[in-house]
């Protein structure tokens, strides 16, 4: 196959159609669009002790920031306590759980296109709704909600979903041949999955913990009704927009980004190492 | 053990967390619906009246009237941002790392705090915000305007900033796949840039489109955070009608009003995905 280096664009043309430089702009202002209002809340984030929520900037200080970790608005610092250890748990299991359906899926088995369309209306059914389900169930149960169980089952409603659309996509390109040849070789079953399989899944796996850990520790509509007496960190920001009229919430929308953004930026590490890992002996070949 | 045997094992976990969480969910909002309330308590009963009563309303016909309108706005503005940022990825970055980074900066945002996201629009749009203030400098206009915040247009704006990564995403997918061989075809059938985009590009595009858009509507159909905010309390959707009829505890008309969206969702994709395959979309590869 042609790659995108080799043949440059629609019109094979040398120098670039002037379209190029259209929808460069276009793109430049999307990310714009994107980015600005976020940057713009960061650098509010900062803003002075008499500051008000809009600019200008009345000095620079750590004012806010020092208000939140009083917990005078909300209790962040036991929110973060909770949604950390859910996020990691979400991702755990996120990301065994894809990864064996990702293997199962392979084979067109009696009863897994049903399975795949619930994978479909778990996507698109609106969260609040399976919230509110989620939450009915266990007070129909008696069971008390809380963050461990029941909005870590209704997290898994929302990350299994692309978790298994990873795995669709990685699995497309992973060739069952390898697990033949290592069969043929002697290696037994649990070795092929961890000599074999594994290693080659890596960066599906990666991304797949990423969106894991991501989407749980974001997650809030899911969230509002099955959380139980304990609040996580999106619970919080959101009963601080109801009533906090200071920049106290764009100083939480900083830190929790900021957890979020080193998240993200390992997980492109990770998948940057084993990229240069696995090029590098191609090279030499 | 046979392979058959061997692939079931391996839904199985898949199967009990959708079973569990998803599919036992759904069914306990189809029974609440029809239990009655009294204000207080929930009361199992029978009974029709929460759908009568939402059907019979004037209220419901105009906020599915008003959801309606925001998801084909939003649905209009993603697909053409979503399109043309997914051509430009495509087909205009030459250098496949540059793409992919490129690619990735669209993403990133979606790993972040959606209500953060949407609040993050507050001190841009609001009547000292960033462009109201840059207008007013510029001398465009004498007094601040007041329908950027708390108004449709700050709506629709948070919509298509939250989710058109559910538009680029598919669309940029078939687009990868288009094979380049066919724009050289294109070119020696006598096809110009215009008519190669009209009658290649297009119509291999189209279950990435199919695709990102129900994902699009979707998204705007069960939101109620985004319009509680942005409309400043002005307007009200569907759902954020549910968290109303929650939060004073009256779960069996919110049960009621979620089964007939549901019902509506899932007309709407079984109708969409008779143009695509989605399973087959996903897995295919070039």
């Amino acid at each position: 196959m042609s790659t995108l280096t080799s043949t440059p664009t629609v019109g094979d043309a040398p120098a670039r159609p002037c379209t190029f430089y259209v929808l460069a702009l276009f793109f430049a202002a999307y990310v714009l669009f994107l980015y600005g209002p976020m940057l713009c809340m960061y650098v509010l984030s900062f803003q002075g002790e008499h500051g008000a929520l809009s600019f200008p900037m009345r000095g620079v200080s750590l004012h806010w920031f020092h208000q939140l970790w009083e917990g005078r608005s909300a209790d962040i610092g036991g929110a973060v306590t909770r949604s950390i250890p859910l996020a990691l748990a979400v991702m755990a299991i996120t990301v065994v759980v894809s990864v064996a359906a990702g293997l199962g899926f392979r084979r067109r088995v009696r009863g897994s296109s049903a399975l795949f369309y619930a994978v479909i209306v778990s996507l698109t059914a609106p969260g609040y709704i399976l919230g509110i389900g989620t939450g009915l169930m266990f007070s129909l149960f008696g069971w008390q909600t809380r963050w461990y169980t029941s909005a870590l089952g209704s997290h898994l409603s929302w990350t299994l979903p692309f978790g298994v659309l990873i795995t669709f996509a990685v699995f497309g390109r992973f060739d069952a041949a390898y697990e033949e040849a290592a069969r043929d070789l002697g290696a037994s079953p649990s070795q092929t999955l961890r000599l074999v399989v594994l290693p080659i899944l890596a960066p599906g796996i990666i991304a797949i913990a990423l969106f894991g850990f991501t989407l749980s520790y974001d997650e809030f509509a899911r969230t509002l009704q099955t959380s139980g007496p304990n609040n996580t960190v999106p619970i919080e920001i959101w009963s601080m927009t109801q009533n906090v009229t200071s920049p106290t919430i764009y100083a939480l929308g900083t830190v929790t980004t900021a957890i979020s953004f080193l998240c993200i930026g390992a997980a492109i590490i990770a998948v940057a190492v084993i990229q240069r890992h696995r090029r590098a002996p191609a090279r030499s070949r | 053990m046979t392979p058959q045997h061997k692939s079931w094992l391996q839904l199985a976990p898949l199967t009990l967390v959708l079973l569990l969480f998803v599919a036992v969910p759904l069914v306990f909002v189809v029974i609440v619906s029809f239990f009655r309330s009294d204000g207080f308590d929930t009361i199992p009963a029978f009974s029709l009246e929460n759908y009568t009563a939402l059907l019979s309303s004037s209220l419901t016909l105009s906020l599915y009237l008003k959801m309606i309108k925001y998801a084909l706005m939003t649905w209009a503005v993603s697909l053409v941002v979503g399109f043309f940022v997914a051509y430009f990825l495509v087909f205009h970055v030459r250098n496949r790392s540059v793409a992919i980074g490129l690619f990735l900066l669209c993403t990133v945002p979606f790993w972040t705090s959606n209500v953060i996201r949407m609040i993050s629009w507050m001190p841009v749009l609001a009547e000292q915000g960033v462009i109201n203030s840059a207008l007013l400098a510029l001398g465009l206009i004498d007094t601040p305007l007041r329908i950027l915040l708390f108004s449709d247009f700050s709506v629709v704006l948070a919509y298509v900033h939250l989710f058109t990564i559910f538009m680029i995403v598919p669309i940029f997918n078939s687009m990868s796949r288009i094979d380049r061989k066919l724009f050289e075809a294109a070119r020696d059938a006598g096809a110009g840039r215009f008519k190669t985009l009209m009658l290649v590009v297009l119509p291999l595009t189209n279950s990435g489109v199919v695709l990102g858009s129900i994902f699009v509507v979707t998204l705007v159909m069960g939101d109620f955070y985004v319009v509680k905010v942005m409309s400043g309390g002005g307007s009200a959707s569907v759902v954020s009608a549910m968290y109303d009829n929650v939060s004073t505890l009256l779960f069996p008309p919110a049960a009621a009003s979620a089964v007939i969206l549901l019902l509506i969702l899932t007309v709407l994709i079984v109708v969409l995905t008779r143009f695509v395959d989605v399973r087959q979309e996903l897995v295919q590869r070039s």
